[in-house]
């Protein structure tokens, strides 16, 4: 079957809702518009408004709030906006979900789903385009997942709804009308471990979410010139999944790390630094890395365009590390 | 919703508000125990000048996003008066603080209306310097402004530029749906208990993107401030003689040191909340129908013909006025230059920096490598 991200999160969270009572969809704009980026279309038609809930403009107060009912016994998915606007609910995500485990010495748990746009592209400026899962995936007690595919994007909320801890899921605004083929029965989805999603010998391209396209197309071009570049999907920020980065890189010897986010002091820089610390002595060059610009998201677009990691970049990354 | 509760909220809002009101829908010129205005017939002409201007630049803004030529546009439509009464009642010394969507008080402050296009056409980041016009930039971020202006307003204080006819007052904009937000609240309480010289300005359009008036507030917005412990009132937004006279006496109050007030301005807005948007999918057309009867342009326009200030010669002139500044100012954004893609690297920080310096060098020899690229 044929189908969108954006109708693959939207048939997750149908059958979430319809399979579980205690789910329920909560966050601006989710109701009668049907979504900021329209998700969650048509789902206050069949769940009514107790389940699909509009909410005020209060982002801290509704991310608390799903974490009140997450202890109270519901499971709720909270989506907010954009990233940037998860800021403003920041301290209940870090302070509160990511500690109350630890805090109430192993009684209590906070199994909330946290769905949000990540990254940039739109057009939409540097207040609501920027790519900070790398940021949450620094924190201890949560699980980021990242999904890049439309089987991802089916997949991941059912282990995330399942799992007794918060988890985080970053949808990156430039893939929901991305297109897929889906099996008609969903098959079981793991949320901790990468994936390959495409063969490879002479690199390895590591990536996950909004730059798999870009990461897709240059290693379409690299093929051109007889490279063969091997792309791991991450799919989840945390906990990094070592062993599938490790062994593809012990086969190719090469590792390119793509990034919407910035270089100085994120996932990126992580990935880099394990595959160092793991498989020093199988690298045949440096491990480089593909960011986006240290600059905030400009608004114009070319500027845009221009700032974040394009498949030219990662293709002559790519060949200064194979020497071709 | 229970039955009885969305009862009692559909008599709410088939209720009449109650605010301060000196021109009905028809046009009548009606009087307030409290508030009052006395115009001279050229000052009313000018006002309907400013209102027409205004609304025919944002028709124009909306029409050049549609045609490709800005990234988005946020229309002032049908919350002219608001924007123009309040802008108006500011004094030269009086310092504002936008949203992102008062192009109208940008044109009281007599800044160059292209800046704003210029903005959200990704030529720059906002022209206008935000000191010299007593006008801040634009605020992307909800209600986070309404920080900005209390502490802004608490340093005027601390300044000792209140306690006078020539004090200095501080204007924060924002919305219906910002006073959801933490940090507006934060605002009240810290104007509050530091007596800050600020007058909150609330449009209350009625819809924040989809969400109604009824998803942020069971209370008038108004009645909040009471709670905070300063003076709220609430005035027919589209009506720019009673707002410039509510919003006028809250910043002379605020000047006199006398603290903050809370105007909630009761407006629709009439268009799209921003051109991303499609408020079809949440609101119905004739609740649209029932907001264009209040017009704040068309009340003017009767009232100001029924005394006689106005004639049809004169309101033929002030639309081809405004129609010819349309087209200027549609002219000149058409010219505006697209910025050179390193200006990326400039303003991230003041003196550079190693890595952003280094990024910019890169990407300039890689620009340079495509042939006919200028420098």
């Amino acid at each position: 079957m044929r189908t969108t991200y954006r109708e693959a999160v939207r048939e997750a969270i149908r059958e979430a809702m319809r399979a579980d009572s205690r789910v329920f969809l909560m966050g601006e704009d989710v109701g009668r518009y049907g979504g900021a980026f329209g998700v969650s279309l048509g789902l206050l038609e069949e769940f009514g408004p107790d389940r699909i809930r509009d909410t005020p403009l209060s982002e801290s107060a509704f991310t608390g709030a799903g974490i009140g009912a997450a202890i109270g016994g519901m499971r709720p998915i909270v989506e907010i906006m954009t990233v940037n606007f998860s800021l403003l609910a920041l301290d209940q995500i870090m302070n509160n979900a990511a500690t109350l485990r630890h805090m109430s010495n192993g009684q209590i748990g906070v199994p909330l789903v946290i769905r949000m746009t990540t990254g940039a592209g739109r057009q939409l400026a540097a207040q609501h385009s920027h790519s900070l899962e790398g940021w949450y995936s620094h924190i201890p007690g949560l699980r980021i997942l990242a999904p890049a595919t439309v089987a991802d994007a089916r997949g991941m909320l059912a282990p995330a709804l399942a799992d007794p801890d918060p988890v985080l899921i970053f949808e990156h605004g430039s893939l929901y009308n991305t297109e897929g083929e889906l099996p008609e029965s969903i098959p079981t989805c793991d949320i901790s471990s990468a994936a390959i999603g495409r063969t490879g010998t002479d690199v390895t391209v590591i990536t996950y979410g909004g730059t798999m396209p870009a990461v897709i197309s240059a290693a379409d071009e690299l093929a051109t010139l007889g490279i063969s570049a091997e792309v791991v999907d991450l799919r989840v920020l945390r906990p990094l999944n070592d062993a599938t980065i490790m062994q593809s890189v012990r086969k190719t010897h090469r590792a390119v790390v793509v990034d919407e986010g910035w270089r100085s002091g994120s996932l990126s820089a992580e990935v880099s630094a394990r595959i160092t610390e793991q498989a020093f002595f199988d690298l045949d060059a440096p491990v480089m890395r593909v960011c986006t610009e240290e600059v905030p998201i400009p608004y114009a677009k070319h500027l845009e365009e221009a700032a974040l990691p394009r498949p030219e970049r990662i293709v002559r990354t790519a060949r200064e590390l194979v020497g071709r | 919703m229970t039955r009885a509760s969305s009862k009692r909220a559909a008599a709410a809002q088939a209720a009449e508000p109650d605010f301060v009101q000196l021109l009905t829908p028809d046009g009548q010129r009606v009087t307030h125990p409290e508030y009052s205005v006395d115009f001279s017939d050229e000052e009313l002409r000018g006002l309907y000048r400013d209102l027409v201007t205004v609304r025919k630049l944002d028709a124009e803004a909306t029409a050049l996003q549609r045609q490709g030529e800005l990234g988005i546009w946020a229309s002032l439509l049908g919350q002219e008066a608001a924007q123009v009464g309040s802008g108006r009642a500011l004094r030269e010394q009086d310092m504002a603080f936008p949203t992102y969507r008062e192009h109208g008080v940008l044109y009281c402050r007599g800044i160059d209306p292209i800046m704003p296009l210029g903005l959200f056409r990704g030529v720059d980041q906002g022209g206008w310097d935000p000191i010299a016009n007593k006008f801040g930039i634009y605020t992307i971020v909800i209600g986070a402004q309404t920080l900005h202006a209390t502490g802004y307003a608490m340093g005027v204080a601390k300044d000792g530029k209140v306690g006078g006819d020539e004090g200095e007052s501080v204007i924060a904009y924002f919305g219906d749906g910002a006073t959801s937000q933490g940090d507006v609240n934060e605002a009240f309480i810290f104007a509050s208990v530091y007596n800050a010289p600020i007058v909150f300005f609330c449009q209350n359009n009625q819809y924040a993107i989809s969400e109604p008036l009824t998803r942020q507030t069971r209370v008038p917005l108004y009645q909040r401030a009471s709670g905070f412990g300063f003076p709220g009132i609430r005035v027919d937004g589209n009506d720019v003689l009673a707002t410039f006279a509510v919003t006028r006496a809250a910043l002379d109050n605020a000047r006199h040191g006398n603290g903050p007030t809370l105007i909630e301005a009761y407006t629709y807005r009439m268009g799209a909340h921003t051109t991303s948007d499609d408020p079809t999918r949440y609101r119905v057309a004739s609740e649209v129908e029932e907001w264009q009867a209040k017009d704040p342009i068309l009340r003017l326009r009767k009232y100001l013909e029924s005394t006689g200030l106005i004639d049809e010669a004169f309101v033929t002139e002030v639309d081809a006025y405004a129609r010819e500044e349309a087209v200027k100012l549609r002219e000149r954004v058409l010219t505006l230059p697209d910025p050179e893609p390193g200006e990326m690297f400039k303003h991230v920080y003041p003196n550079g920096s190693p890595e952003v310096d280094q990024q910019a060098a890169e990407f300039a020899a890689y620009h340079a490598s495509f042939e006919g690229a200028h420098s």
